[in-house]
C-alpha cells in the first residue's frame, strides 16, 4: 500500500468548465440509471486534467455533489488510485517506470538523469516545469526502459535520448512519441521474424467469406 | 515456428492500417452475423472445443467460463466486462491488440457477449493507456457507424452496446472482482468469492470478466474452426499465444507464437537470443512477475505452456518472458518485485498488507547481505503464511517470486550475506580474546 495525503494548501473551489461538464454528462450516461458513481474515476481524471495535473479537495467535493456520492467515498478513490496527484505537479509530470523489466534495461540511468536535470524525486523543479515520480510497471516492457510524460509514452530510452526529450520539452518543442530507437511499436528491431509471408494481406485470402450452417458441434478439442 | 497464415493478430505491430476497412480486408468482421445467428450454445461449444484457456494469467478454460452464465436473461441484465487493465510486470500484449487490431477485439466483444446473452460490454482499460483507449474508442465509433455494434448489431436481432471505461493506476484492479468494484466507482478491493461474478458481478448482475486476448481471438477461432486452434500446441495447451519477451535479449519484442514452443526457440528465433549468447543466461521469469523464476538449467529445455511450466514449479501466467543474463543481481531483481507488490497491495487482507512490506524490507537487507543466514528460512516461512491466506491472488503473487528466488538461488543469497559479514570489522570484544 502506498500512503497518500492531500496537499496542505488547497484552492477555494473547483467546477468543471462548460465543455468538461458536457463531457462529464456524456460519461455518466454510459452507465445504467442510478449508477453515476461508476463515472468517478473518469471524471476525477478529467478534473485532474483541468486542474493542472492534480486533484484538489474542492474538486473532490464537486465530484461528490455531481455524482451524488458521500465525500469520503470520493476521497477513498482519490487516495487509492496512484494516478491521482494529490499535490500540484510541474507542467510535465515524468512518471518513470522502475519495475524489474525496465530496471533490467537501464531505468537507473534514467533516474540519474531525472536527479540531475529535474532534481529530487517528488519535488517540482524550480522553473515549475517538471516533477518526476517513480511508478510501477506501465505495460510497455518490450520497449524498456520507458517513461510516461503527462499522457504520452516515451520508450526504448537511454540517458542521452531521455535528456533530449526533457530538453525538447523545456524548449517548448514536441518530442517524438514512442520508441527513441525508431521502432514502430513492439516488433523486434531489425529484420522481422514474423508476418512476412507473401500474400498474407491479400483480402482474397485473408478475408475469404465464411458462412456457418447449423451442424453438430465438433468433438472435444483435446487431442 | 508458427506459420504467418496461422497468426491471428496480423497487425500486431501496427505496420498496417488499424481502421475498419483495412481490418475487414485482413479478415475481421467476416461472417460475424452468421456466427451470432448460430446461437449462444453453439458459440460456447466452439470455444470449448478449441481448447482456449484464458490469456490473462490464470488459464481457466474460456468456453467453460462462458457457460457459467445463466441460460436465460432474468430480472438482471448480463454483462461482459473485458479486463484491459494490463499491469502484470513484463506484460504488454493487450496494448498492441487495442491500438493495432482493435476491430478483432471489438468483434470478439460482440461474439462473446452474444454467447453470454449480454447486451452490454464494458472494457476496463488501465488508466495509463491513454492513447490506446482513444484508439479503441475511435474503432468502436467506426463499428457503431457501420452498424456492426449498436442496435441490431451486424444486422442480427442482437442489440449490443460497448463502452470503454478506464482505471487510474492500481495493479489490483486486474483482479476480476477488484475490477468490478473499481468499475462501480469504488476503490479496487477484491470481493470474497462466492458468490462468483457469473451470479453476482457488476451491479449485482451476472457478469463474466475476460482478458482482452481471450476475447480478441474468439472470432478467428470460430471462423477457422475449433479443430484448427486445438491442433496448435500440446493437448490441454491449445492454440497460439502472444508472448512478450523483455529484459536481457538482443531484440525485445512481442510475438504471436504457437503454444508449447520451447523457451529457447522462442527467445532465439524472435528476440535475437540472450544478450551475450545462451550460455550467458542466468534465469527467466516466464509468465509475468507473479510466477516463480526458473534458472538456466530449466530454461534449456522447458516448453512454453501451462502444463510444462507448472511442472517446473512456475507458470505460463500472461506469457511475459523476462530474461536475465549473468550480470543480473538476482536478489535485487526479485527485491524490486517485492517492492512492487508492497506498493500494489490493496491493504484489505492482513497477511498481504503486512507481509508484502515485511518481505520487501527483508529482501532489501538481503540485497546488501545485511541479514542472518537463518533469515532465509524465516523469509520462506513468512511467504507461506501469506500464500493462500488472502482473498485474492496478490498475496500468492507476492510470495511466489521470493519462493522461486530461494528455491533456485539460495547459494547466491548466502554468499551475499557471508561476504557482507567478511567486509565488516570484527567486533572488539571478539578481537580482545
Amino acid at each position: 500500500m502506498s500512503v497518500r495525503r492531500m496537499a496542505k494548501e488547497q484552492p477555494e473551489n473547483f467546477a468543471f468548465t462548460l465543455e468538461n461538464l458536457e463531457v462529464a454528462k456524456q460519461r455518466i450516461a454510459k452507465y445504467p440509471a442510478g449508477k453515476a458513481q461508476s463515472a468517478v474515476i473518469p471524471l476525477m481524471w478529467l478534473a485532474q486534467k483541468q486542474n493542472d495535473g492534480w486533484v484538489s479537495e474542492p474538486a473532490m467535493r464537486y465530484l461528490a455533489d455531481l455524482l451524488d456520492m458521500a465525500l469520503i467515498r470520493v476521497y477513498e478513490v482519490a487516495t487509492f488510485y496512484t494516478m491521482f496527484n494529490l499535490k500540484p505537479v510541474g507542467k510535465f509530470h515524468v512518471q518513470l517506470c522502475g519495475t524489474t523489466p525496465c530496471w533490467l534495461r537501464g531505468a537507473d540511468a534514467l533516474k540519474n538523469v531525472c536527479d540531475k536535470v529535474i532534481g529530487p524525486k517528488g519535488q517540482t523543479s524550480e522553473d515549475g516545469l517538471f516533477t518526476w515520480s517513480e511508478v510501477e510497471c506501465l505495460g510497455a516492457c518490450v520497449n524498456a526502459p520507458m517513461v510516461q510524460i503527462n499522457d504520452d509514452y516515451f520508450e526504448d530510452l537511454n540517458a542521452k535520448s531521455f535528456e533530449e526529450i526533457l530538453s525538447h520539452l523545456r524548449d517548448g518543442r514536441q518530442p517524438k512519441l514512442g520508441s527513441a530507437r525508431g521502432r514502430t511499436s513492439s516488433e523486434p528491431e531489425g529484420d522481422p521474424t514474423s508476418l512476412t509471408e507473401p500474400g498474407l494481406y491479400d483480402p482474397a485470402v485473408a478475408a475469404v467469406p465464411v458462412t456457418f450452417t447449423p451442424t453438430p458441434a465438433p468433438e472435444s478439442g483435446e487431442k | 515456428m508458427l506459420a504467418d497464415k496461422d497468426r491471428i493478430f496480423t497487425n500486431l505491430y501496427g505496420l498496417q492500417d488499424w481502421r475498419l476497412e483495412a481490418a475487414k480486408a485482413r479478415g475481421a468482421w467476416n461472417g460475424t452475423a452468421d456466427i451470432i445467428r448460430m446461437g449462444p450454445e453453439w458459440i460456447v461449444e466452439q470455444v470449448k472445443a478449441s481448447g482456449l484457456r484464458g490469456r490473462g494469467g490464470a488459464g481457466f478454460p474460456t468456453g467453460l467460463k462462458w457457460s457459467f452464465m445463466p441460460k436465460e436473461i432474468g430480472e438482471r441484465p448480463h454483462y461482459l466486462v473485458v479486463n484491459a487493465d494490463e499491469s502484470e510486470p513484463g506484460t504488454c500484449k493487450d496494448r498492441e491488440i487495442m491500438r493495432h487490431d482493435p476491430h478483432l477485439f471489438i468483434e470478439g466483444c460482440l461474439v462473446a457477449s452474444a454467447a453470454m446473452r449480454a447486451h452490454t460490454c464494458y472494457i476496463y482499460v488501465r488508466g495509463e493507456y491513454i492513447a490506446e483507449r482513444n484508439r479503441l474508442q475511435a474503432a468502436i465509433d467506426e463499428a457503431y457507424a457501420d452498424g456492426l455494434v449498436g442496435p441490431k448489431a451486424c444486422g442480427t436481432d442482437w442489440d449490443f452496446d460497448i463502452i470503454v471505461h478506464h482505471g487510474a493506476g492500481a495493479y489490483i484492479c486486474g483482479e476480476e472482482t477488484a475490477l468490478l468494484e473499481s468499475l462501480e466507482g469504488k476503490k479496487g478491493q477484491p470481493r470474497l468469492k462466492p458468490p462468483f461474478p457469473a451470479n453476482v458481478g457488476l451491479y449485482g448482475a451476472p457478469t463474466t470478466v475476460n482478458n482482452v486476448e481471450s476475447i480478441a481471438v474468439a472470432p478467428t477461432i470460430i471462423r477457422r474452426g475449433a479443430v484448427w486452434f486445438a491442433g496448435l500446441g500440446r493437448p490441454n495447451n491449445a492454440g497460439t499465444k502472444l508472448f512478450c519477451i523483455s529484459g536481457h535479449v538482443n531484440r525485445p519484442c512481442n510475438v504471436e507464437e504457437e503454444m508449447s514452443i520451447p523457451l529457447r526457440t522462442l527467445i532465439d528465433t524472435h528476440a535475437g537470443g540472450v544478450r551475450g549468447g545462451w550460455d550467458n543466461l542466468k534465469a527467466v521469469i516466464p509468465g509475468g512477475s507473479s510466477v516463480p523464476v526458473i534458472p538456466k538449467e530449466i530454461c534449456d529445455n522447458v516448453l512454453m505452456d501451462f502444463d510444462a511450466l507448472k511442472e517446473v514449479q512456475s507458470g505460463l501466467g500472461t506469457a511475459a518472458v523476462i530474461v536475465m543474463d549473468k550480470s543480473t543481481d538476482m536478489i535485487k531483481a526479485i527485491a524490486r518485485l517485492s517492492y512492487f507488490y508492497r506498493h500494489e497491495s490493496c491493504g484489505q487482507c492482513t497477511p498481504c498488507r503486512e507481509g508484502t512490506g515485511w518481505m520487501w524490507r527483508v529482501m532489501e537487507r538481503m540485497v546488501r547481505g545485511e541479514a542472518e543466514l537463518s533469515e532465509i528460512d524465516t523469509l520462506l516461512e513468512v511467504s507461506y503464511q501469506i500464500e493462500g491466506h488472502t482473498i485474492c491472488a496478490l498475496g500468492d503473487a507476492a510470495a511466489w517470486p521470493v519462493q522461486g528466488l530461494i528455491r533456485h538461488f539460495r547459494p547466491e543469497i548466502e554468499e551475499r550475506i557471508n561476504s557482507y559479514r567478511k567486509s565488516r570489522p570484527v567486533p572488539v570484544s571478539t578481537a580482545a580474546e
